[in-house]
């Protein structure tokens, strides 16, 4: 497995203009192999725009639709990694990323977690994803999540059982919060950047693996979207920030050796016990079901 | 320039969305140029230098509206900004209209005299916006809009709202950020309908107190009486709370009977910026 150029396409989709969309994948697909990079990770549903309510069916697409076969072709370029509808069967639909490279589609992540408090209404529109796999590659073994999967612990924790080397994260992240409480660095950021910001720490630390974190930008319906991708290598180390608030193409070396020190150094990994793990939360949901109330 | 108020704005931050928003919301509608009416009072003045920035002072219509009732100094102050601005400032003076109109209607009061008033600036602004390809920027901040402190289609109708979100206090602050006239930041709030009046001898409380116990109902979710347990005036928090719930109307449209499967604004939910 050999070290890669990945790229973080910081971008603003159109809202429910897939074709638009398509047309933006491919400029920003080569861009980023222009500037050497072989993987690119779009943001969350970055081919449909995020705020789509009642057009989640309109814009949808299946996995052997014309659209996909689309994103096949774009995969020739660089290995992509992106955000869409899914449309399954059953009526079914999904806020899913998928990993293609090479005119193969290679993974399907369904967001698992899907926020419906405050500006967030997603349960109303998709149904929750039930998987959280990952999956070999060239460029070694590769976990995603989308947005919401990545503020709880418990999807990561499953890739990290799984040896992922890479965590590939999707996001149309809102920025709430303007109230200057930062302090530090966070200074003149959204309070719910600077919280992201502190999990794709924690995430690569704890679990030696590479994050690849792509945030969108852009407005929709008076809602700004943060930016302020991230990559982080896997001492924690912060490799790569894109700025708040503008679209920008961030290209970042994710390189093997430096995992294998990290893991070395501080071997985490070795040590978990996800046995142990899972005993102790089935203990946990049994004493729960047994409680009256 | 923090305030004691609420929590303090990131000024900058809060400027370089607020711009952005309006830019992009206004580019994926298709339109490059922004029309506003200038009061000569701090809301406005900040509306008007984010929209300003936006496309350009070039690119922004701003519309002083006084009838023969407005004090002087408001179209003074209208033209302070303005010149702040480096947009320039027409004025439509609404006196032959609002008293051709006034003559028609039985015995108008003050109450229904404003809200005439504020009805035909948004008639001139959505004229002009038609007109000039412009889209019309709003100027009610969160205090007002929560309140209900406004005219239904009247100062509260716009096309895009850069305020919307900010409380009077915090539009203080942005006011200073952005340089607006410190004559302008500092007077008394006032609709300018009556000689002497002032926002806050009609709503029989300050911005500031508004602001301290809107912050803790609709930020912080507190109940009236948590706000009044943290040491806000029990009277007062009833009485702004009261406001909040009687005024709910006045932030949405006409509701509609539903008959069908699908009616509007229930199944048929979509975003505004659909397709863009």
């Amino acid at each position: 497995m050999a070290s890669v150029n990945a790229a973080l396409a910081q971008f603003a989709p159109r809202l429910a203009d897939v074709e638009a969309n398509l047309a933006l994948h491919v400029e920003w697909t080569q861009r980023a192999a222009d500037d050497g990079a072989e993987l690119v990770v779009f943001p969350e549903l970055s081919v449909t725009g995020y705020l789509l309510m009642e057009a989640v069916p309109e814009v949808a697409f299946a996995l052997d639709s014309p659209e996909m076969e689309r994103l096949r072709e774009i995969s020739k370029t660089a290995a992509i990694v992106v955000g869409f509808a899914e449309e399954a069967p059953g009526g079914r639909f999904f806020n899913s990323a998928a990993l293609l490279d090479g005119g193969e589609l290679l993974h399907v992540h369904r967001k698992v977690f899907l926020p419906t408090h405050g500006f967030f209404d997603e349960t109303r529109h998709f149904a929750p994803g039930e998987r959280i796999r990952a999956v070999d590659t060239r460029f070694g073994r590769v976990g995603l999540l989308v947005c919401r999967d990545f503020w709880h612990l418990g999807p990561a924790y499953v890739l990290a059982a799984q040896d992922v080397d890479l965590m590939c994260v999707l996001s149309a992240s809102p920025g709430r919060g303007v109230e200057g409480g930062g302090s530090g660095e966070d200074r003149g950021r959204f309070d719910s950047a600077a919280s992201v910001s502190l999990l794709g720490d924690v995430y690569a630390r704890s679990f030696g693996c590479h994050v690849l974190h792509t945030n969108r930008v852009g407005v929709e319906d008076g809602v700004t979207f943060v930016g302020a991708s991230e990559a982080f290598g896997p001492d924690g180390d912060l490799l790569v920030r894109a700025p708040d608030l503008d679209e920008h193409l961030a290209v970042v070396e994710v390189d093997t050796g430096a995992r294998r020190a990290a893991r070395l150094r501080m071997p985490f990994l070795s040590e978990e016990r996800p046995h142990l793990i899972l005993r102790e939360l089935r203990r946990v949901l049994a004493d729960r079901s047994a409680a009256r109330y | 320039m923090s305030s004691p108020i609420v929590p303090p704005l990131d000024t900058e931050l809060a400027t370089r969305v607020l711009v952005g928003f309006l830019r992009q919301e206004a580019e994926r509608a298709g339109f490059g140029r922004f029309v506003l009416g200038l009061s000569g009072g701090i809301d406005s003045a900040v509306s008007a230098m984010l929209a300003a920035r936006a496309f350009g002072p070039e690119n922004l219509i701003a519309l002083a509206m006084p009838w023969r009732g407005s004090h002087p100094d408001s179209l003074a102050h209208a033209r302070l900004v303005a010149e702040a601005g480096g947009f320039p400032l027409e004025v439509v003076d609404l006196t032959a209209a609002a008293d051709g109109l006034l003559g028609v209607l039985p015995e108008p009061d003050a109450h229904r005299t404003g809200n005439v008033l504020a009805r035909l600036r948004m008639v001139t602004l959505f004229d002009r916006s038609l007109a000039d390809r412009a889209l019309v920027v709003g100027t009610s901040n969160k205090t007002e809009v929560l309140l209900g402190y406004s005219t239904m289609y009247g100062d509260a109708a716009s096309a895009l709202n850069p305020l919307g979100d900010l409380y009077k206090c915090q539009v203080r602050d942005l006011a200073r950020h952005l340089d607006v006239p410190s004559i302008v930041v500092d007077k008394a709030p006032s609709a300018d309908l009556w000689e002497g009046q002032t926002d806050e001898g009609e709503l029989g409380f300050t911005y500031d107190e508004a602001d301290a116990v809107l912050h803790r109902l609709v930020e912080l979710r507190e109940r009236p009486e948590d706000a009044a347990a943290a040491g806000l005036d029990e009277d007062l928090v009833r009485r702004i709370h009261r406001r909040v719930v009687r005024f709910q109307f006045k932030r949405s449209g006409p509701i509609v009977g539903k008959l069908s499967q699908r009616t509007v604004g229930w199944e048929f939910r979509y975003p505004r910026d659909w397709g863009t």
